[in-house]
């Protein structure tokens, strides 16, 4: 027996324990079953990660950012996988080293040899050096830096500070690809041995005409000066510069133009990168997912991948979860879904049942003209798939009644549903039966959503409108 | 005790949220502690007489229609009407109901042949009816749903209708008839789901069939508030949108 084919009985005994650890847990119905296997991998062999992803051929992409890590890494995946390589994929959200090292561990043979080519890896923005560290990337998508209006003042910059601290072992082989946009993250990844290319939007139209609320001034890295934007595209991203110290933002790699936005259906854009051009028509929506867009093209063409297929990819792409928002309201955290269809609602469903559904929600449904005058549809929702939690649910919405029954012949226990006035008359109501400090979700349909908006403004909240 | 819920066509004729219907029958059996099995019932697939308790069709595409049709033509479509004759209780919607008439015309093209179980036809209409409809049943009181067809059903001399509509349009939009009646089978166009919001007739369907398999003619309350609430609210919107 050569040394290279010799099994590693730990790293076996850990892709072991976290492939059965996550059957048994899937069996029990408990969550999805992502993480805790991972925990029971990492205790058995504690570099499982390491070892596991050191045998992936075309190397690892680590996608990092507050906001769009998901959409972006899907995305990845999916060009990838079109471009005909197995790609091994944290799909499942859990982005943390233990929940990392489950996915590699289910995708992976039992001796611990991993199924995949190239490995896309989503990581939350704490564990980031972690991951770093143990995966050693090929390239780094790095899409952004926001505050969470949850965080505690000062975090986003120890946050910051780590990023930089992780990027200085980096070597000259590896890549970071950097939303120019955000001056933090231009900033922390200026002067490395590692090399560096930006993407971002070079655009006029759709333009703020200031920071939004919920966005802390923008101050300069370098000398702490305000920044002056001369275009803002979304909460602090756009063209900035610092008239004391002279920083700004860097020249773009992979510039986006010709953005047209299409309500809550689409988003196209021209993707300009040396000296060949990218038109994207995304069938999903938002200046935030042109951003997703622009990163994943932006991967993709860094290894190799061709133009047409990129776009052909990124054009059949659909949103798993639909359009989240998240807001922080009197110490709550609110999780703001829209829900327009039944295959949408069941996305969203689904994605509730399998994090266990322990918050209260708010299903608010209205059916005005752009909501769609025939409620029918919610009959043809599998709403069946929260009969198992024991949360309570609110309804909501001109046809809340409706959305009520709904719920009771899906077999929801009518203890747990609880029918709400109109929306302007229970919202309060609503966020009341959450804990402070605790998350709550609303489903509304579109008008729903407006209205829901309009009353959040109305009270000085400004969501930002990002899928997470 | 058992009751087999017969859903006809149900891959390929279910739009607006028909299935409704069947999970209100389905789970008001199993509340009160009836074992409620569904069978989808296709194309190609055959009807045992006897072997089922309530029968359930939906509303489908045109082009569904045409296949539909020739299926339940002759030993399908007699063993339905025999099951009806012998007491067994049916709810139709658009579609369904239509072919449960004599024929279907459409704007170009052949009849599409029923089975004449209702005494009536249906023509291809110009106009698209949709919206809440209410009507008024003597039998079963207010039943609210939402109508969305541009067929055109008229009544024979001895069909009896459903109700009476109070808001929307109904069987043509001018007769002021909505659905039709016969023994225990009941044809209409409400969607909505229809039967969810509309309790009394889920429980209608229900005690015919424990008639007609157990000889039962016994059916235990059950907590309607929320159904109650809904279908008040969505009559409320029928009203406000006229
Ligand atoms: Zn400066």
């Amino acid at each position: 027996m050569s040394a290279s084919s010799r099994l590693d009985v730990r790293l076996a005994a850990g892709v072991a324990a976290g492939k059965l650890s996550g059957r048994a847990i899937r069996l029990l119905g408990r969550g999805g079953g992502t993480a805790a296997p991972g925990l029971i991998a990492n205790l058995i062999e504690p570099n499982i990660l390491n070892k596991l992803t050191g045998k992936v051929r075309d190397g690892r992409i680590v996608v990092a950012g507050t906001n769009g890590k998901t959409t972006t890494s899907r995305m990845l995946a999916d060009i990838l996988e079109r471009a005909d390589l197995r790609v091994i994929h944290n799909r499942s959200g859990s982005n943390l080293v233990r929940g990392i090292s489950a996915a590699f561990a289910a995708q992976s043979s039992w001796s611990g040899q991993p199924r995949g080519d190239i490995a896309v890896i989503e990581s939350d923005e704490a564990a980031f050096p972690d991951v770093v560290r143990r995966v050693n990337p090929r390239i780094i998508l790095l899409l952004n830096l926001f505050r969470d209006q949850l965080d505690r003042y000062g975090e986003l910059d120890t946050i910051a500070t780590r990023w930089r601290e992780s990027f200085e072992t980096l070597r000259p082989d590896q890549l970071l690809l950097v939303n120019g946009d955000d001056p933090a993250l231009a900033a922390i990844t200026e002067d490395l041995a590692a090399q560096r290319r930006l993407f971002g939007i070079q655009e006029s139209r759709y333009l703020l005409d200031e920071l939004p609320h919920a966005v802390d001034s923008a101050l300069c890295r370098r000398c702490g000066a305000p920044l002056r934007y001369s275009q803002l595209f979304l909460s602090h991203l756009g063209e900035y510069v610092c008239d004391s110290c002279g920083f700004r933002r860097p020249p773009l790699d992979f510039a986006a133009s010709d953005i047209d936005l299409h309500g809550l259906d689409s988003v196209s854009l021209r993707l300009a990168h040396d000296e060949s051009i990218l038109d994207l028509s995304l069938a999903i929506p938002g200046l935030y997912n042109a951003y997703n867009a622009i990163a994943a093209a932006g991967a993709a063409l860094a290894l190799g991948v061709g133009p047409a297929l990129i776009a052909e990819t990124l054009g059949a792409f659909r949103s798993a979860f639909g359009r989240i928002e998240r807001v922080s309201y009197r110490g709550r955290q609110l999780v703001i879904v829209l829900v327009k269809n039944p295959v949408g609602f069941d996305e969203v469903l689904r994605m509730l049942a399998v994090g266990g559904l322990s918050d209260p929600a708010l299903i608010v449904i209205n059916d005005l003209d752009a909501d769609g005058r025939d409620v029918s549809w919610l009959w043809d929702v599998n709403v069946e798939q929260l009969a198992n939690g024991s949360s309570p649910i609110y309804t909501s919405g001109i046809r809340g009644a409706d959305m009520a029954v709904r719920l009771k012949y899906a077999g929801i226990a009518t203890e747990r549903i609880h029918p709400l006035k109109a929306l302007a008359n229970s919202f309060e109501q609503f966020v009341d039966t959450i804990p402070e400090g605790g998350s709550g979700y609303i489903l509304p349909t579109y008008t729903a959503m407006l209205e829901l908006r309009r009353m959040l403004a109305h009270r000085g909240v400004v969501a930002d409108f990002w899928e997470q | 005790m058992k009751l087999s819920i017969c859903w006809l066509y149900g891959s390929s004729m279910n739009i607006y949220g028909d299935r409704g219907n069947v999970l209100s029958l389905a789970q008001r059996c199993r509340w009160r502690g009836i074992e409620a099995e569904i069978v989808q019932l296709g194309l190609g697939d055959p009807l045992d007489q006897g072997a089922h308790d309530i029968y359930f069709w939906g509303g489908g595409q045109d082009r569904e229609q045409i296949n539909v049709s020739a299926d339940v033509q002759g030993a399908k479509g007699d063993a339905l009407k025999a099951e009806i004759e012998d007491g067994a209780p049916l709810l139709s919607v658009c579609g369904g109901y239509q072919l449960l008439g004599h024929y279907y015309r459409p704007a170009d093209g052949a009849d599409l042949p029923g089975i004449g179980l209702f005494d009536a036809t249906t023509t291809a209409g110009n106009e698209r009816f949709i919206g809440n409809i209410v009507v008024e049943s003597r039998e079963f009181g207010e039943l609210v749903g939402f109508e969305n067809h541009s067929g055109l059903t008229h009544l024979g001399s001895n069909a009896e209708p459903l109700g009476k509509v109070r808001v929307g349009r109904g069987n043509n939009g001018v007769d002021g008839t909505e659905g039709c009646r016969y023994r225990n089978a009941i044809g209409c166009y409400m969607h909505g789901a229809l039967l969810p919001k509309n309790p009394k007739l889920s429980d209608f369907l229900i005690r015919a069939a424990l008639r007609r398999r157990y000889s039962l003619d016994v059916l235990p309350a059950l907590d309607d508030s929320l159904e109650t609430t809904a279908h008040a609210s969505a009559v409320g919107r029928a009203l406000a949108r006229r």
